[in-house]
């Protein structure tokens, strides 16, 4: 019998009662993945655009063992630091420079005594797999076969900021600021090489070594260029204190360094 | 406001001038046949203008760079012939708030050509007019408002566009920075203040382009 309060044909409906079923079963299946989320402590990770790959390697085996479940945020260190000053949801913050940290410091955005640097990288020139352009030094750059360079954006980006130090040591910036294609991190520097939309770039050794687009023209050795220094510090509005304490110690041990050196990083100890 | 940023302010203006006044003819055009009854593939086309409205900016942006870039089918073929670099440069802005921009010339331009009262056509046919003289004695006359009106909105559209031009063009301090690039980029740098000066400087612009198109509009509707 239909109810007569009901109107015609609403929940009687074959179609009707087909999309109810559904929706009640995405709703359980929804509760189901939020409750098992909810189980363990999910840890935002802030991290320079540089350590996307060794970090998500990392995260498989991290997730695995402690059982927390850690979420990245992966961009250049100056747009991180931005956003923990704007707000943004953060547990844990991986700076690819110190001067980034020094800031957040600086407002007492950090919780104190938990910031350490960690690792260490070097910078390399690099040209797509394919380009016939001989580079052996820094000056080669300033040659007429080089139009564009492309680096992190030299102001605020880390990689760029080194970028820009390395050739003003050499008393090269003056001459190749007309060339340079400032990025929004140093991942993009890379795209822009591999794509061959620019003639050379300047990344971390770390960046050149995943791809298999661009080759590595040469290494800025460690003595010469400037010093690069990746800081981790746990975020004072952190939800997850104790998880991002328990990451940040996993990430300078032994299991994350051999990851780390794998894709081209300098452990510090 | 820095000279920097004016000169930020002069160069977003003229790459904005310049992409609408390249799409003016075309756009006008492609109004005028998507206001004819029926014709072949005229879905197709209506659908493929009105795309860069709906899928995101940083999208068509992805398109252009793989078709302007120095391996892409266009850039090769571009730099071998003419010696001319794209991806970028300027030419790389202009193309990217072209594109952007060109689907709001042609729509609000063929309502302009749908208003036109085909009979006045039909009566100058009948007078013994050519095709192409009625198009600019009479329907382009009748069409004008509307037509400004786009090509005012197309203006402000280029004006604002951040998604595709940050593809193709990069975001290079004097060379291809926008007001949108350089809000932004003002923003990661937490110069708030230079941020906000020109984010005033294109609220003034975007509002007076906007405010013009609707007194255009609102003009013609008076009249009728």
């Amino acid at each position: 019998m239909r109810d007569r309060n009901l109107p015609e044909g609403d929940f009687n409906n074959p179609a009707v009662k087909s999309i109810i079923r559904s929706l009640a079963v995405a709703l359980a299946l929804a509760t189901g993945l939020l409750a098992s989320s909810l189980r363990a402590a999910e840890v935002y990770v802030c991290a320079a655009a540089s350590l996307t790959d060794a970090l998500k390697e990392i995260a498989v085996t991290y997730d695995k063992e402690s059982g927390d479940t850690l979420i990245f945020n992966f961009a250049a260190s100056s747009v991180l630091a931005r956003q923990i000053e704007e707000g943004a949801p953060a547990d844990l913050i991986v700076s690819a420079d110190e001067a980034k940290l020094d800031a957040l410091e600086k407002k007492g955005l950090l919780l104190p005594g938990t910031r350490k640097s960690i690792l260490s990288n070097t910078l390399v020139v690099v040209v797509p797999a394919d380009s016939a352009i001989n580079i052996k030094a820094a000056r080669d750059l300033a040659g007429p076969d080089i139009k564009k360079i492309a680096l992190g954006e030299p102001s605020s980006v880390p990689a760029g900021i080194y970028a820009k130090a390395y050739l003003e040591k050499l008393g090269l910036w003056e001459q190749l600021a007309g060339k340079i294609v400032p990025t929004e991190n140093v991942r993009a520097a890379l795209a822009a090489v591999e794509s061959g939309n620019v003639e050379a770039g300047i990344v971390y050794k770390t960046d050149a070594m995943i791809s298999k687009k661009v080759k590595v023209a040469f290494e800025v050795p460690e003595s010469e260029g400037p010093k690069i220094s990746y800081p981790l510090a746990v975020i004072k509005e952190s939800k997850a204190p104790d998880a991002a304490k328990k990451l940040a110690a996993y990430l300078d041990s032994g299991p994350a360094g051999a990851v780390f050196e794998k894709y081209g990083f300098i452990m510090k100890h | 406001m820095e000279n920097e940023n004016w000169q930020i302010v002069y160069f977003t203006l003229g790459v904005s001038i310049l992409s609408t006044l390249l799409i003016l003819p075309g756009g006008v055009a492609l109004a005028w046949l998507l206001a004819r009854p029926r014709w072949m593939g005229k879905s197709l086309v209506e659908t493929l203008v009105a795309l860069p409205l709906v899928i995101p900016p940083v999208a068509t942006g992805l398109i252009l760079l793989k078709l302007l870039g120095r391996r892409g089918v266009l850039g090769s073929f571009i730099e071998k012939t003419f010696g001319v670099e794209i991806v970028f440069t300027w030419r790389a802005v202009v193309i990217a708030i072209g594109v952007m921009s060109f689907p709001l010339l042609v729509r609000t331009s063929r309502v302009a050509f749908e208003g036109v009262n085909p009979r006045l056509e039909e009566i100058a046919r009948t007078l013994g007019a050519g095709e192409l003289r009625i198009f600019f004695t009479v329907t382009l006359p009748l069409a004008a408002r509307g037509i400004i009106a786009g090509t005012i909105l197309a203006f402000a559209r280029a004006l604002g566009e951040f998604g595709a031009t940050i593809m193709v063009a990069g975001n290079i301090p004097g060379k291809t920075s926008t007001i949108a690039l350089s809000i932004y980029q003002f923003v990661q740098l937490s110069q708030d203040s230079a941020a906000f000066k020109l984010l005033g400087v294109s609220v003034l612009m975007a509002f007076g382009a906007v405010w013009i198109s609707e007194f255009v509009l609102r003009k013609r509707s008076s009249i009728r």
